[in-house]
């Protein structure tokens, strides 16, 4: 499952940067959120995905997953969001006052480059 | 005390700008003058001890971790050196306090400058460690480059400034590099301990590697050719700092670095050749330049550049010793003695040169050499002085440049008779060489003195009425041109108590007991202002005169030749180019092209560089690993989970309408929260499941006020570079994770958390416990992000630029 998992994590960050780079803030806001969802499976998988339970001492369990990854990844997941509202509010805004949702018309110069 | 009194400078320097600014009835120069006057008579006591041959060191730990101290060593050479820089520096300061006006210059500047300066020249003498010696060299260079710039309006000033930093400090650099290695060779960066264990450095791979870097950093100092250029520029500093660090001290430390590691590179042939040549090169080059120059700087600089030529023609010359069976009874034993001597005699004879010029100009308003003349009568007290010391520098008796240049001219009759390196074949040329540059110098020196102060006055060319000047500011040339003829007539005063013991530094193989006097091996010369009719010394010295007497008769006829070097083929010109061109212009260049401006470039720029450097430290750590063992089964919903998530994605990255993109992204959020279901992570789904709902939330609020998803134009080469990097990164993150999957190098850590979390942290869901016990801080600084995005989001919503500043 981890080596399927790998290609996900790699084929999720690929489609993130592509859009990341793209010219529409739309897209870009996108590619962050899709980058977020590829390092946490990513975290996750690096830790392995074994475990029978998850990780809560309970009676007669002891084979559980590996708490550390989870604990990152639930801070990573608030943060991302915190960032993803943020950065929404920000293009919303900056398509209010420029009326351009184009990076490089921001810029001032019609095509950069 | 010994360190401390190299750093007495510095500290002084701290007062100066409150003497400056609350005692403005006495000019600062006259408490500035305390410190070289104490210094010289600090380093004065030092002479009986270090005459007997008793070197003096001191030292005091400065970074002992890097094992670097400062370690001031005084023999006879650092001794030298020290008293000509507080006794040239004292002389310099009493003229500085007429030169400048107490009411119109920024004095506390210039006097800080000076200080500086002063620390940083003790230091780069007496600095036994090489990285300290480094250090105070910069220093020096800094201190030269901040007096330069002294009258900071003018652009000349600047230009002069600003070059003389670049080449000095260039040079400084590699000079840096040629002490790292022969520190490394040497396992010491101590100079002494290097010269301890000369003879075994020579075999050593870089031996001669470093040899060249060190020299380059001593040519640059010492305005060698073809690192002169920058001396002449140098001379719109006020006068005093060109009599004292163009002219005495600071273009001297290259001669001090080159007489300093002789003991260490004589033996090398490449040091004898380069040092020899580009000493006679430089000796030649300027002298003839010398008589272009119609400012009376200069001729003083391109004199100075000349004569640290002959200085360092001499050094090289006394290399030779190590060549030679029976050195002490050889001529070349005269070389070092000569250039120590000429070292003296020229900080003398150029000193007062360098004061009379600014007297000149001082008194005159005019440096132009082809305005002044006839100033004979008007200041009769300048004259005699200037006439001292052009006629010392022309090498005629009853003055000490004639012994010094004698001597000279000694050397180089040797030097056409030695056998070994060819050197027989291409002596003559040295001589001839030697004896063109002496004639030049006859003349540049006659030029000087009897342009300026012979012939008609042209009162109606200067901009002031020239009248003598102020008996203090003559004082110090004075003295200068009295030392002139006394080391005249007692040089071999001089000579036991200067020159021997720092003769001793620079040979010290040569010389068994070299300061008891009845020892065979005690360094044996003597002075001799005649050596009879029969010396060919004699008879070059007269040929100098008689050839120098009809040029400068005929000067008038043949200086037009000078023009005939068109400027673009000069050094200058070169410099310029490299300046301007290359740097300014092909930086400017460089950077518009890569640093445009486009966020998305960066970016690109970022990830290409993460996805190379990371495979790349993959592919060097051979960490490339597939392995299936301890990997979790694959189950059938997993596998559709996947093919959905796979979709989704492929939706946000083709889809045209905004709700479709949101709506894939929504579909991938929604099938991670899943996985983390099926990996047992019910706290990870359940946050992941309500964050992504009030994303798509937000999502769908905002997207109504976004504009439709064009299709955007790129042009195709960014499209391809684009598809690279994503895909590169791709690649990257899989291999990662399937090498960080295949190979666990260490244990994990979770052991600890599953032992401890109900015995410490008394609770049972782990993740839960980790975060708000063992990682609270963590979560209080994650809910702080929240809180400002939340502020941010509130304040953009409210604010609203108002329409003035409403970007246009």
């Amino acid at each position: 499952m981890e080596i399927v998992m790998a290609f996900v994590c790699g084929f999720l960050f690929m489609a993130a940067i592509y859009l990341i780079l793209s010219r529409s803030l739309l897209r870009i806001i996108i590619g962050t959120g899709l980058l977020s969802h590829g390092a946490h499976l990513l975290i996750l998988t690096m830790g392995g995905l074994g475990g029978t339970a998850p990780p809560v001492l309970a009676e007669g369990v002891s084979d559980f997953a590996d708490p550390i990854p989870q604990a990152l990844i639930l801070t990573a997941i608030v943060i991302s969001f915190g960032v993803t509202a943020f950065i929404l509010v920000l293009a919303y805004r900056a398509y209010q006052e420029l009326k351009t949702d184009d990076t490089t018309a921001m810029k001032g110069s019609g095509i950069d480059d | 005390m010994q360190v401390l009194a190299i750093f007495i400078p510095l500290f002084a320097a701290i007062f100066i700008p409150l003497l400056f600014r609350h005692v403005r009835t006495i000019h600062t120069g006259w408490f500035v003058l305390i410190v070289p006057l104490l210094l010289v008579s600090y380093y004065v006591t030092f002479i009986s001890r270090v005459m007997k041959g008793n070197d003096v060191l001191a030292s005091f730990n400065w970074i002992p971790s890097l094992n670097i101290s400062f370690i001031s060593y005084l023999d006879g050479l650092s001794l030298l050196f020290s008293l000509l820089i507080t006794g040239i520096g004292t002389l310099v300061v009493l003229y500085s306090i007429f030169y400048l006006d107490k009411t119109k210059e920024q004095l506390h500047n210039f006097y800080i400058y000076l200080l500086m300066f002063m620390t940083a020249m003790l230091g780069v003498v007496q600095s036994d460690h090489m990285i300290t010696l480094y250090l105070f060299w910069e220093l020096t260079s800094i201190s030269s480059f901040l007096l330069i710039g002294y009258w900071f309006q003018r652009d000349k000033s600047r230009f002069g400034a600003l070059k003389s930093m670049m080449i000095t400090v260039a040079g400084g650099l590699f000079m840096l590099g040629g002490f790292v290695l022969l520190a490394l060779m040497g396992g010491t960066y101590s100079i002494r301990e290097l010269i301890a264990q000369a003879p075994q450095l020579m075999d050593e791979q870089y031996f001669v590697l470093a040899l060249v870097l060190i020299l380059l950093g001593a040519f640059t100092k010492s305005a060698q050719f073809p690192f002169y250029i920058w001396l002449p520029d140098a001379m719109e500093a006020p006068t005093p700092v060109s009599a004292y660090l163009h002219s005495a001290t600071m273009v001297k430390a290259g001669i001090y670095l080159v007489a300093r590691f002789t003991p260490i590179f004589a033996a090398s042939e490449v040091w004898v050749w380069l040092v020899t040549g580009i000493g006679l090169l430089t000796l030649l080059w300027g002298s003839l330049f010398a008589v272009k120059q119609t400012d009376l700087k200069g001729i003083l600089a391109f004199s100075t550049v000349s004569q640290l030529g002959l200085i360092m023609a001499l050094l090289g010359a006394s290399a030779i010793a190590y060549h030679v069976e029976d050195a002490a009874n050889t001529m070349f034993k005269y070389a070092a003695f000569a250039a120590i001597f000429h070292l003296i005699n020229h900080a003398t004879f150029k000193g007062s040169l360098f004061m009379i010029a600014g007297i000149v100009d001082h008194e005159t308003g005019t440096r132009d050499i082809r305005k002044l003349g006839g100033l004979m009568s008007i200041m009769p007290l300048s004259f005699t002085v200037a006439l001292i010391g052009s006629l010392s520098m022309a090498g005629l008796p009853p003055f000490n440049g004639f012994l010094s240049k004698e001597m000279f001219l000694t050397a180089m009759l040797t030097l056409k008779d030695f056998e070994l390196f060819e050197f027989s074949t291409w002596g003559i040329l040295l001589l001839i060489v030697a004896v063109v540059a002496s004639v030049f110098t006859f003349v540049y020196s006659f030029y000087f003195v009897f342009k300026t102060f012979t012939g008609k006055l042209q009162a109606s060319e200067l901009p002031q009425k020239p009248h003598e000047a102020p008996i203090g500011m003559l004082i110090a040339p004075m003295i200068l041109a009295v030392l002139v003829v006394i080391i005249f007539f007692i040089p071999n005063l001089v000579g036991d108590v200067f020159i021997k013991p720092a003769v001793f530094a620079i040979q010290p193989f040569l010389y068994q007991d070299p300061f008891l006097s009845s020892s065979p091996g005690m360094i044996d010369i003597t002075v001799e202002a005649w050596h009879g009719f029969k010396s060919p010394e004699l008879w070059l010295t007269v040929c100098i005169f008689v050839v120098g007497a009809i040029l400068f008769t005929t000067l008038g006829k043949w200086q037009k030749l000078y023009r005939v070097q068109p400027a673009k083929l000069s050094f200058n010109a070169l410099y310029d180019f490299i300046m301007d061109g290359v740097l300014n212009r092909g930086m400017t260049n460089l950077s518009k092209h890569i640093m445009h401006g486009s966020v998305r470039h960066y970016l690109m720029y970022m990830f290409a560089a993460i996805c190379f450097i990371v495979i790349g430290t993959l592919f060097y750590k051979d960490a490339f690993r597939i392995s299936f063992k301890g990997a979790a089964p694959i189950e059938l919903y997993q596998l559709i989970l996947i093919i959905v998530l796979v979709l989704g994605t492929l939706t946000t990255l083709i889809a045209r309408s905004r709700i479709t993109a949101i709506v894939g992204l929504g579909a991938v959020g929604y099938t991670v929260a899943l996985f983390f279901v099926m990996f047992n992570a019910p706290d990870l789904a359940l946050t992941q499941l309500v964050i992504e709902t009030i994303s798509v939330a937000l999502f769908l609020l905002v997207f109504y006020h976004l504009p439709r998803l064009g299709k955007m134009q790129e042009y195709t080469p960014f499209r391809f570079r684009r598809l690279a990097v994503s895909i590169g990164i791709g690649a990257m993150v899989t291999l990662l994770a399937l090498s960080a999957h295949s190979q666990k190098l260490v244990e994990s850590i979770n052991k600890y958390y599953k032992d401890t979390v109900y015995t410490e942290a008394g609770g049972g869901n782990i993740v839960n416990v980790i975060l708000v016990d063992y990682r609270g801080f963590d979560t209080l600084f994650e809910i702080t992000v929240l809180g400002l995005a939340g502020m941010g989001i509130y304040a953009m919503i409210k604010l609203r630029l108002s329409r003035k500043e409403k970007i246009k």
